[in-house]
C-alpha cells in the first residue's frame, strides 16, 4: 500500500505519510493483531457479512456493498434504518463521556432474517455490518475484529492525499478488504 | 374489516371471568328487579370481583351434558379443541345459578310461597342435569332484617326453606330492598364469587381425573385438549399463575403431536391459540421478556411448518396474524404501563406481520393464477352442515379426519381449489397497508424516523400495487425529502422511479415532469440509458406528446394511461407549469451572483447567471429571466429566444440557448440602478428558466433566491475541502463548484468629490462659545447643487450630551437651552467646480468631557452612466472629537486680618475672603471682570471692586483677590452661614472683541460664625523709635448683656519700659468699652515683641487670653533714634504693627502695591510669584 502510493505521489514524502497514518490510528483504535483474524475469517466462509456499509458523519453513504446484488435496495434500506439506532446510541452517551465511548456499538437490531451491527469512529463515521440471522456461529469477538479491520483500512483511505473527506470511497485496497469479509456471491 | 378465517376468536382474546347466571329477575317490568340488575352490572369498576353476570329466564335451557365417558379404551379423538367449547364455558354453562325470589319472613302465605320457591329451584336443577353448577337462592325482602340470631321466626323459616329446596345454609341469601342496595349487592357477589371458584376447582379436578385413562398412542390429542381445558378453567378461577403453567405444558404437548400435511393447520392453529394465551398472561404478569422469548420460540418452531405447498399462502397469512396479534398484545401492555424501547417495540412485530402479508400476497398471486375457465367448484367443499367447523383448524371437507392421507383425493382437490379461489378475493394490499400504518405509528413513537420513512415507502408501493396512485404519491412525496436531505441517492432514485410510474399512470403532467427532472439529474443513480429514456419522455411531454410507458407497468394500466395522456394533450390551456426546484435536485443547476456585494450608483450593476445541465442529452431552453426585489429591473435581466417545438433536442442555431451536459454556461446582465435605490439592497428573488415553448407545453423551473438546490450546499462544502480547488483552472473554463451564490447587493451612493475641512482650537472650554470653522471645497467637474451642511453633535451618543451641548451659527450671543445639539440642513447653495465656502459654527458645551461632532455635507450632482443621465446625491461625513475642559479653577479661603487661616469667623469682627483663580486652559484667558455677590449674612467692609479686571492669565497662572468682610450678629452662639457667590466674566484672549463674555459663577463656601463675649483691639503707632515714648491704647469691649469682671496684666519685656497699670481688675458694663492707656518706651531697635497683655474673664473662663491675643498686635518695628529719619522713603507696614482699624479700610488693591514694593510679605498668594514680580 505504502509503496504503491509512494510511486504515485513522489511529492508526498513517505515519512510524513506514515506519521499521519500512525496518528490517526493512535487516536481511534488499537492495532491488536488484526492480521491473524483476517486469516481465520478467510478460512471460514460461513462467518461472513452479507452487507458492509460506511456512512459519513452526516449520515449519507460513503461506501455500501452487499452480496446478493439483486436485493441491493433492501440492504440499503436496512443500513439506512439502522442509523436510527446508531444515532440513539451515540446521543445516549453524554458529551463529556464521548471520548471514552466504545466505538463498537454491538447488535443494533435483529430482524427476522438479518442481524445488524454498528461501529462509530471518533469522527462519527459509522460502519454497519449486516449478517445473516441463520449464521449463529459468528461470535461478538469476531464481529469486533471485522470492524477493527474495516476501521484500519478506512484510516488508510483517509490518509490518501488524493481522497477528499466526504467523497464516496473508491479504493481498491478498501474494496479488497471488504470483499474478504463478505460471503462470496454464489 | 369483517373477521376472517385467520382472526383469533373473540372468546380466546377476552379475559375469562366466572360466569354466574341470575334467574327470577324481571328486569323489563319490575323496577326493583331492574335496580338489582343494574347494581350488578352497571359501572363495574376494576376493584369488583371478576364475574360476568347474565339474566336468564327460569326455564332457560342450558347446553345438554353428554353422558360421561367411563372408559377411553376405544375412543379415538377427532380433533384437539371443539370450536364451541370456550364459548360454552364463558357464556352458556354458569358456574353458579342464582334464583331471585320475593319473600319476606313474615309473609302471610309463607307456606305457599315456600313451596313455589322450591318448585322453581327444582326446575332449574333439572335443566342443569349432569352439571356441577351450584344453585343459590336470594330472597328479595322489603324489610330490613334484624341482626342474626334475634329474629327467631326468620331463622326457623330459613331452615325450613333450605330444607324444602334442598339447599345448604350457605346458598340462601337475603337481599333487603333498602337504601344500601349496592353495598348488599357487593357482599352478595363476593359470596357468588366463592361459589364460582369452588365450581371451577371441581371442574379442574374432573378434567384432571381423565388423565389416568389416556394412553400416549391414540390419545395424544386429548393430552393437549385436557391441558388446555385445565388452563382455561384456571383462568376462569383467576388463578393465572397455574393457568400459565398449564398453557405452557399444553404448548409443549402440541409440538409433540405427529405432524403431517392433513393436520398441520390444526396444530398451528392450536399452537397459535396457546401461544397467544401464554404471551397474554406473561404481559399480564409484567414479565414482557418471557412473552417475547415465548413468541420467538413459537415463531422458530412454526416458521418451517408450511403445510400443503398449494396452500402456502395460508401459512404466511397465519404467520402474519401471529406477529400482528403479538404486536397488539405488546401495544396493549404498553398502554397499561409497560415501557418499550427503540429496539424492542410493537412496531417490529407489525412490520414483520406486514412482511408476511406481502409474502402472502405474492404466493397468492402465484398460486391462485387460475385460468378464467376454472370456476368455483360445486358442490362447495367449504360448506359444512352446521355452517361452522366442529374443531379448530380442520378442513371443512374432512372434519374429524386424523389419518395421514386425505380420505378422498377428489374432495381434497376441490377443497384446495375453493380455498385458492377465496384467497383471490382477499384485499391483500388493504391488509398490508393497515399493518404498515400500525408499524409506522409505533416507530414514530420510538424515535425511529428512518424506519418510519422506510415503512411509508413500502406503504406507498403497496398503494401503487393497489392502483391507488394518489395515495401512493402522497406518501412517497412525503418521505422523498427525508432521503434527499440525507443524501441516500440510491433509495431516492428507487422512490422516484415508483413515483414516476404512478404519475405516468395517472397522467399527472406536473408530477411527471418533476420526477423526471430529478431522475435525469445528478442525484439519480439510474444507468445512462435509463436516464436517456426518461429525458426523451420528458421532451415528449414538453412538446405536448404522449410519453412512452414506464417499464413494469401492466398492459391494461399502461393502455388506460395512454388514453389519459391523449386526453390531456387535446385539452387546451393549463399547459404552463411552474416547478419550484429549490428543494429538489433537478437536472439543470443554477447559480446566480452579483459580481460585487455593493455597487456605486454611478456604476452599472453586474449580474451573472451560471447554468449547467446534468442530463445525458443537450437541452434547449427558450427563456431565462431573473426576478429582483425591485421589479423594475426584471425586464433588463431576460434572455429569450422563441424556439420551434421540434428542435428541443437539436443543437440550437443560436448556441446561446442550449445547455450541453457537463458544461457551465454563463449569462451576464448589466443594468443601471435607480437613484431611489441608493442605500437599499437589491436581491435576486428568483431565477426562472423556461423549457418548452408557448405553443407546446412550457415549464418554468423556478429557483428561489440565487439558485442552488437540495444538494448544492453540500457539494459546495466538499468542493471547498477538495484538493482540486487549489489547482489552477484555465481562464475561460469555470469550475462549477467554485462558483458561489451572491443573491444580494447594496446600491451605495456615489463617491463624493468634495473636501470638508475643520479648523478650531481644541479643547473647548466649559460654557464658552467654541468656534469651529468648516471649509467646504468642491472638487467635482460640474456644478454641485443644493449643498447642505448638517453639523453638530453626532447622534447616537449619551443622551445627556444632547442636553448639555448647544450649537448655533450666531457667534455674537450666548446660546442657551433653546438651541439644538445638531443643526440639520444648513443651506449652502450651489458650488462651482473648485469653489470653496467657509462656515463658522459655535458650540457651547455645558459639561466637560469628550464629544463627537458630525459635519455632513450633502449635495446633488448630474452625471452620465452608460449613456444615461442620472442625478445622484452624494454626501461626505467628517467627524471630530472635541474635549471640553474647565477654563480655570477657583479656590476660596477665609483669613483673619493678620492673614491667619480661619476655620470660623467672629461676629462683627472683620476678616478677609481670598479667591484664587488658577487657569487650566491651554489658551490665554482674558478675565474681563469679577464680582462678589454676598449673601445677607455677610457684609462688605467697603465697596468691593474687582481687582482682576482685564488680567490675562496664561496656562498655569493664578490671579488672586482679597475682600474685607464681616458678619453681622447671629442668633445663637455659633452657626454656619452662606457666604454668597463669586462671578467671573472671561473669554479667550485670542478671540475678537465682540465675542460674548462668559460668566462663570462659583458658589462661596459656608462658614462658621461665632459670637465672642469680649473684644480687644489695640491702637498704637505704626512704628516706634528707640527711647522715644509711644502711646498704646487698648480698647476692651464687653459684647455680652452682663457685667464683666476682667483681670488684666501686662508682662514685662526686655525691649520696652512702659508706664500704665501693670495689673488691674476691671468691671465693664454690658455693651461698654474700657480704654486702657500705656506708654511704651522702646529700648532696642528692630522688630520687637510688645509686652504681652494678659486678659482673663472671670465669668467666661473658656475665653482664654490666647484667643483674645489674636486680635492684638504682638510686635512693632522700632527705628533707630533720630537716624536717617528724614531719609525714610517708605512707610512700612507689617501685619504685626498695622493698626486694626486701618487695615480694615484698606482695599486689597493697595495691599498688592505694598507687596510689590516690599516683596518679603509674600502672604497674599503662594503661587503669586511669577505674576506679581
Amino acid at each position: 500500500m505504502l509503496t504503491r502510493l509512494k510511486t504515485q505521489v513522489p511529492l508526498f514524502s513517505m515519512n510524513s505519510y506514515t506519521k499521519l497514518g500512525e496518528k490517526l490510528k493512535l487516536s481511534g483504535l488499537s492495532l491488536a493483531s488484526t492480521h491473524s483474524h483476517v486469516i481465520r475469517l478467510g478460512r471460514h466462509n460461513s462467518k461472513m457479512a452479507v452487507c458492509i456499509a460506511v456512512i459519513a458523519k452526516e449520515n449519507y453513504p460513503l461506501f455500501i456493498r452487499s452480496v446478493p446484488v439483486q436485493n441491493e435496495l433492501k440492504f440499503h434500506y436496512t443500513v439506512h434504518t439502522s442509523l436510527d439506532v446508531v444515532e440513539e446510541k451515540i446521543s445516549a452517551v453524554g458529551k463529556a463521556m464521548a471520548d471514552q465511548r466504545e466505538l463498537y456499538l454491538g447488535l443494533l437490531y435483529p430482524t427476522e432474517d438479518y442481524k445488524v451491527y454498528g461501529y462509530v469512529t471518533n469522527s462519527k463515521v459509522k460502519f454497519v455490518i449486516v449478517v445473516d440471522s441463520s449464521n449463529t456461529s459468528l461470535r461478538d469477538n469476531e464481529i469486533r475484529s471485522m470492524f477493527r479491520k474495516l476501521h484500519n483500512s478506512f484510516t488508510d483511505v483517509m490518509c490518501n492525499p488524493f481522497y477528499n473527506p466526504g467523497d464516496t470511497i473508491q479504493s481498491k485496497a478498501f474494496d479488497s478488504i471488504v470483499s474478504a469479509m463478505m460471503v462470496q456471491a454464489s | 374489516m369483517s373477521p376472517t378465517q385467520w382472526d383469533l376468536p373473540p372468546e380466546l382474546c377476552c379475559r375469562p371471568m366466572a360466569f354466574v347466571a341470575l334467574t327470577g329477575l324481571d328486569v323489563t317490568y319490575n323496577a326493583i328487579h331492574r335496580a338489582i340488575w343494574d347494581a350488578f352490572c352497571a359501572n363495574r369498576r376494576a376493584d369488583r370481583v371478576p364475574i360476568s353476570f347474565k339474566v336468564l329466564p327460569g326455564d332457560h335451557e342450558y347446553p345438554k351434558c353428554r353422558t360421561k365417558r367411563t372408559s377411553y379404551e376405544w375412543y379415538i379423538p377427532k380433533g384437539i379443541l371443539k370450536t364451541g367449547w370456550m364459548n360454552k364455558h364463558l357464556n352458556l354453562v354458569p358456574a353458579l345459578l342464582v334464583l331471585f325470589y320475593e319473600l319476606d319472613w313474615d309473609d302471610a302465605v309463607w307456606k305457599e310461597k315456600q313451596s313455589e320457591c322450591a318448585t322453581k329451584v327444582e326446575i332449574v336443577r333439572t335443566s342443569l342435569q349432569g352439571r356441577n353448577t351450584k344453585v343459590a337462592v336470594v330472597l328479595i325482602q322489603k324489610k330490613t332484617p334484624l341482626p342474626p340470631g334475634e329474629d327467631l321466626v326468620a331463622s326457623e323459616r330459613a331452615a325450613s326453606l333450605c330444607n324444602a329446596c334442598d339447599l345448604s345454609g350457605k346458598s340462601l341469601f337475603v337481599l333487603p330492598h333498602t337504601d344500601h342496595l349496592v353495598g348488599y349487592i357487593i357482599r352478595l357477589e363476593n359470596a357468588f364469587y366463592e361459589h364460582a371458584q369452588t365450581y371451577y376447582y371441581t371442574e379442574i379436578r374432573r378434567v384432571k381425573s381423565h388423565k389416568e385413562f389416556l394412553n400416549k398412542t391414540t390419545h395424544q390429542l386429548l393430552f393437549v385438549r385436557h391441558q388446555f381445558k385445565i388452563a382455561f378453567f384456571s383462568e376462569l378461577k383467576q388463578d393465572t399463575q397455574n393457568s400459565l403453567k398449564y398453557y405452557r405444558t399444553a404448548y409443549s404437548l402440541v409440538h409433540e403431536l405427529r405432524t403431517h400435511e392433513t393436520n398441520m393447520l390444526e396444530i398451528k392453529t392450536m399452537a397459535g391459540f396457546i401461544n397467544y394465551k401464554i404471551c397474554r398472561l406473561c404481559f399480564q404478569h409484567n414479565t414482557p421478556l418471557d412473552a417475547i422469548a415465548q413468541f420467538r420460540k413459537h415463531i422458530d418452531l412454526c416458521k418451517k411448518k408450511i403445510g400443503s405447498a398449494e396452500l402456502a399462502f395460508e401459512h404466511t397469512a397465519w404467520m402474519s396474524k401471529q406477529f400482528q396479534s403479538f404486536g397488539d398484545l405488546f401495544d396493549e401492555a404498553i398502554k397499561l404501563g409497560l415501557t418499550a424501547i427503540q429496539t424492542q417495540n410493537p412496531g417490529f412485530y407489525y412490520q414483520q406481520a406486514a412482511y408476511y402479508a406481502q409474502e402472502r400476497k405474492q404466493q397468492a398471486t402465484h398460486l391462485c393464477a387460475h385460468e378464467a375457465s376454472v370456476s368455483y367448484p360445486t358442490p362447495d367443499h367449504l360448506e359444512t352442515p352446521s355452517g361452522a367447523l366442529d374443531f379448530y383448524g380442520q378442513r371443512a371437507w374432512r372434519q374429524g379426519h386424523q389419518s395421514i392421507d386425505p380420505p378422498h383425493m377428489e374432495k381434497e382437490k376441490g377443497g384446495i381449489l375453493a380455498l385458492q379461489m377465496k384467497e383471490k378475493d382477499v384485499p391483500h394490499s388493504e391488509l398490508i397497508i393497515a399493518l404498515l400504518s400500525n408499524a409506522v405509528a409505533q416507530f414514530k413513537k420510538y424515535k425511529c424516523p428512518r424506519m418510519k420513512s422506510h415503512l411509508m415507502v413500502q406503504m406507498g408501493e403497496e398503494y401503487n400495487h393497489a392502483k391507488d396512485y394518489t395515495k401512493a404519491l402522497k406518501l412517497l412525496d412525503y418521505v422523498m425529502c427525508d432521503y434527499r436531505t440525507e443524501r441516500w441517492w440510491s433509495l431516492l432514485t428507487s422512490i422516484l422511479s415508483t413515483a414516476l410510474r404512478c404519475s405516468y399512470l395517472m397522467a399527472h403532467i406536473k408530477d411527471y415532469i418533476t420526477y423526471s427532472m430529478e431522475l435525469v439529474g445528478r442525484a439519480s443513480t439510474l444507468r445512462e440509458e435509463q436516464k436517456s429514456r426518461i429525458e426523451k419522455n420528458l421532451i415528449k411531454v414538453l412538446m405536448n406528446e404522449v410519453p412512452e410507458a414506464e417499464p413494469d407497468c401492466d398492459q391494461a394500466s399502461a393502455k388506460a394511461a395512454q388514453a389519459l395522456w391523449s386526453d390531456r394533450m387535446s385539452l387546451a390551456g393549463s399547459n404552463e407549469f411552474t416547478i419550484e426546484v429549490q428543494d429538489y435536485v433537478p437536472f439543470v443547476q443554477c447559480k446566480a451572483k452579483f459580481l460585487s456585494p455593493s455597487f456605486h450608483v454611478d456604476d452599472p450593476v453586474q449580474l451573472h447567471v451560471y447554468l449547467r445541465a446534468d442530463c445525458p442529452h443537450p437541452v434547449r431552453f427558450s427563456k431565462l429571466c431573473v426576478s429582483l426585489s425591485n421589479q423594475e429591473y426584471n425586464q433588463l435581466c431576460v434572455v429569450e429566444e422563441p424556439c420551434k417545438s421540434q428542435d428541443i433536442l437539436e443543437a440550437s442555431s443560436q448556441e446561446n440557448m442550449c445547455l450541453v451536459p457537463g458544461k457551465t454556461r454563463i449569462y451576464s446582465f448589466k443594468f443601471v440602478a435607480k437613484t431611489e435605490d441608493v442605500g437599499k439592497k437589491i436581491e435576486i428573488t428568483a431565477v426562472d428558466l423556461m423549457l418548452g415553448s408557448d405553443n407546446g407545453r412550457c415549464v418554468f423551473l423556478n429557483w428561489r433566491g440565487g439558485g442552488g438546490d437540495a444538494a448544492s450546499s453540500h457539494e459546495a462544502l466538499l468542493a471547498a475541502r477538495s484538493f482540486k480547488s487549489r489547482g489552477r483552472v484555465p481562464e475561460q473554463h469555470v469550475e462549477w463548484d467554485t462558483v458561489s451564490i451572491q443573491a444580494s447587493t447594496m446600491i451605495i451612493s456615489r463617491i463624493p468629490k468634495i473636501s470638508v475641512q475643520l479648523s478650531h482650537e481644541p479643547p473647548a472650554l466649559n460654557n464658552e462659545m467654541y468656534r469651529i470653522t468648516v471649509s467646504i471645497q468642491s472638487n467635482e467637474e460640474t456644478v454641485t447643487k443644493d449643498v447642505k451642511l448638517t453639523a453638530g453633535l453626532k447622534p447616537g451618543q449619551d443622551a445627556n450630551l444632547t442636553q448639555s451641548t448647544h450649537v448655533t451659527l450666531n457667534g455674537l450671543e450666548m446660546c442657551d437651552e433653546s438651541h439644538p445639539a445638531l443643526l440639520p440642513d444648513i443651506a449652502i447653495g450651489d458650488l462651482q467646480p473648485g469653489e470653496k465656502v467657509e462656515k463658522c459654527l459655535y458650540v457651547r458645551c455645558v459639561t466637560t468631557g469628550a464629544r463627537i461632532f458630525l459635519f455632513h455635507v450633502a449635495y446633488a450632482l448630474s452625471t452620465k452612466v452608460e449613456g444615461k443621465d442620472i442625478t445622484c446625491r452624494c454626501h461626505k461625513d467628517e467627524t471630530v472629537t472635541i474635549e471640553t475642559v474647565v477654563p480655570f479653577e477657583v479656590a476660596v479661603k477665609f483669613v483673619s486680618t493678620k492673614f491667619e487661616h480661619l476655620d470660623r469667623v467672629y461676629v462683627d469682627i472683620p476678616f478677609l475672603l481670598m479667591t484664587d483663580i488658577l487657569s487650566a486652559s491651554p489658551w490665554p484667558l482674558h478675565l474681563v471682570t469679577s464680582q462678589l455677590q454676598l449673601a445677607p449674612t455677610m457684609a462688605a467692609m467697603d465697596q468691593p471692586q474687582s481687582q482682576v479686571e482685564h488680567v490675562v492669565l496664561q496656562t498655569g497662572e493664578c490671579a488672586s483677590e482679597c475682600f474685607s468682610l464681616q458678619c453681622p450678629p447671629v442668633l445663637n452662639g455659633t452657626s454656619s452661614v452662606a457666604s454668597g457667590q463669586y462671578l467671573i466674566s472671561w473669554k479667550r484672549k485670542s478671540w475678537c472683541a465682540d465675542a460674548p463674555v462668559v460668566t462663570t459663577v462659583t458658589t462661596l463656601p459656608h462658614v462658621m460664625v461665632e459670637t465672642i463675649p469680649l473684644y480687644v483691639h489695640a491702637e498704637l503707632p505704626s512704628f516706634g523709635r528707640v527711647r522715644e515714648s509711644m502711646p498704646v491704647r487698648y480698647h476692651i469691649q464687653n459684647r455680652t448683656g452682663l457685667v464683666q469682671d476682667v483681670e488684666m496684666s501686662v508682662e514685662p519685656s526686655d525691649a520696652f519700659m512702659f508706664s500704665g497699670l501693670k495689673q488691674v481688675r476691671l468691671r465693664i458694663l454690658p455693651g461698654a468699652e474700657q480704654e486702657m492707656l500705656y506708654n511704651f518706651y522702646p529700648l532696642m531697635a528692630g522688630y520687637q515683641n510688645l509686652p504681652q497683655l494678659n486678659i482673663s474673664l472671670l465669668r467666661f473662663p473658656a475665653v482664654s487670653g490666647q484667643l483674645l491675643r489674636r486680635f492684638l498686635p504682638s510686635r512693632i518695628f522700632v527705628k533707630v533714634h533720630l537716624q536717617c529719619l528724614a531719609k525714610a522713603r517708605f512707610v512700612q507696614y507689617t501685619t504685626d504693627c498695622c493698626p486694626m482699624d486701618r487695615v480694615s479700610h484698606l482695599s486689597c488693591r493697595s495691599l498688592q502695591f505694598i507687596q510689590s514694593d516690599h516683596g518679603p510679605l509674600g502672604c497674599i498668594s503662594d503661587q503669586s510669584s511669577p505674576c506679581m514680580s
